[in-house]
């Protein structure tokens, strides 16, 4: 499967962890993942996916995006990364993933952006 | 059926530093008169000295080392001092040598190990650099003479994101993927308790005056045995960055902690014992 095709499961992963969703209440927000070069759009509403779409969407306006690499990715989703691809800051200092907009949505709300993008680690049956 | 009490006590300090009075509070256990070493122990920036709490009831560790955890000014128990409201907390390398000193002077410790994570890695290679003879030996934990900022700190201080949590989401990718759930989430938890702007007044020392480039070439180890473990899943001060610091410093020991990453002690006590153990084996 590719990273792609991994985060492209992100609906149904977050519908599958409660505990995310709890603490996502109060997350209402329009942002951009990139996978490589696949861009996904996020629409959260009260920690729920209400929107989630792959590819490219003219002019779609988000809060912020991050985008990595698809090897950044695929180590970030091995179920135990190794050391400088587990977490999107160790990531952001080597130089394989960005962040770029309004990172207030993101600060406000940075555990929980954290664990929705390490929710394609479930997927994975190495490491 | 009789409490199950934990073995170290804790009590609050009066005293003075650079002239001012201060409320310490501080954690102890060990052999107070069976000649135990004074091991003091420094916590990480914007946390408080719980992070000590499985050393402290540690008895292979006690029953050698008298073991001192206290809250640096403004953290934890400690009370800022008065007019704090007044004034932006900043930590400086020399107010935090200070309070270190004054600490072990009032308490009348003979020679203390001090042993650092973090913000506290880095002021102990301060002490090696200027202070080596008061000290038996320096452990420094996670620390670095630089390391390359991974964020920007006005976020750790704003009224439109909460402080205590921001402070500990970012941190937590800085813990081992491998360390026990609940281990993680207490680590975390004294980072969501932090006062407000106190984790921040904490990265002043380490990003804007603290750099130690070139200073650590001094350090001497003939007059204070050094010590440098990293954990090899922090990536704000890598390996890379104590390996670095390391070989500049000769007679130094280095270690890099497998399966670890900035708060050993707390993030993954087991782990961490299997490598500061030897070293205080040597120690003592």
């Amino acid at each position: 499967m590719s990273p792609a095709d991994r985060f492209a499961r992100l609906p149904d992963l977050l519908a599958d962890d409660s505990d995310l969703a709890r603490r996502g209440r109060w997350v209402t927000v329009d942002c951009r993942i990139d996978i490589g070069e696949q861009p996904f759009f996020l629409g959260l509403e009260n920690g729920a996916l209400a929107a989630f779409e792959r590819g490219t969407r003219l002019m779609r306006s988000s809060a912020f995006t991050i985008r990595a690499d698809e090897e950044a990715w695929t180590q970030h989703w091995q179920a135990m990364p190794a050391p400088g691809w587990h977490d999107l800051f160790a990531l952001t200092k080597r130089g394989a993933a960005t962040m770029e907009g309004d990172f207030r949505p993101l600060l406000q709300h940075l555990q929980f952006f954290k664990d929705l993008l390490a929710l394609p680690r479930r997927l994975s049956t190495e490491g | 059926m009789a409490p199950v009490l934990d073995p170290m006590v804790g009590r609050y300090l009066r005293l003075e530093i650079d002239g001012v009075d201060h409320r310490l509070y501080f954690e102890e256990a060990g052999p107070k008169e069976g000649g135990g070493i004074p091991l003091v122990c420094l916590h990480t920036a914007g946390a408080d000295s719980r992070q000590y709490r499985h050393l402290l009831a540690d008895r292979e560790i006690t029953s050698r080392f008298r073991v001192l955890a206290f809250d640096m000014p403004w953290h934890g128990k400690s009370t800022p001092p008065d007019g704090w409201e007044k004034t932006e907390y900043r930590l400086t390398t020399a107010s935090y040598t200070a309070a270190i000193r004054a600490f072990c002077r009032v308490m009348e410790l003979d020679k203390p190990v001090v042993m650092g994570c973090s913000i506290g890695g880095r002021i102990v290679l301060n002490l090696a650099i200027a202070h080596a003879a008061e000290f038996r030996a320096l452990i420094a934990l996670e620390a670095a003479d630089f390391q390359q900022p991974w964020y920007d700190t006005t976020w750790l201080h704003r009224p439109d994101v909460h402080g205590g949590e921001v402070c500990a989401a970012l941190v937590s990718g800085l813990i081992a993927p491998q360390s026990p759930p609940a281990s993680r989430h207490e680590t975390l938890w004294m980072y969501m308790q932090g006062g407000p702007g106190v984790f921040k007044g904490d990265l002043y020392f380490y990003r804007v005056d603290g750099d130690l480039r070139d200073k650590v070439k001094s350090i001497d180890t003939k007059v204070c045995p050094l010590y440098l473990l990293t954990g090899e899943y922090d990536f704000s001060c890598t390996a890379e960055d104590t390996l670095r610091t390391a070989a500049q410093i000769p007679g130094v020991e280095v270690q890099i902690m497998k399966h670890v990453g900035h708060f050993p002690m707390s993030e993954h006590p087991a782990k961490f014992r299997e490598y500061i153990l030897p070293v205080l084996a040597k120690i003592s």
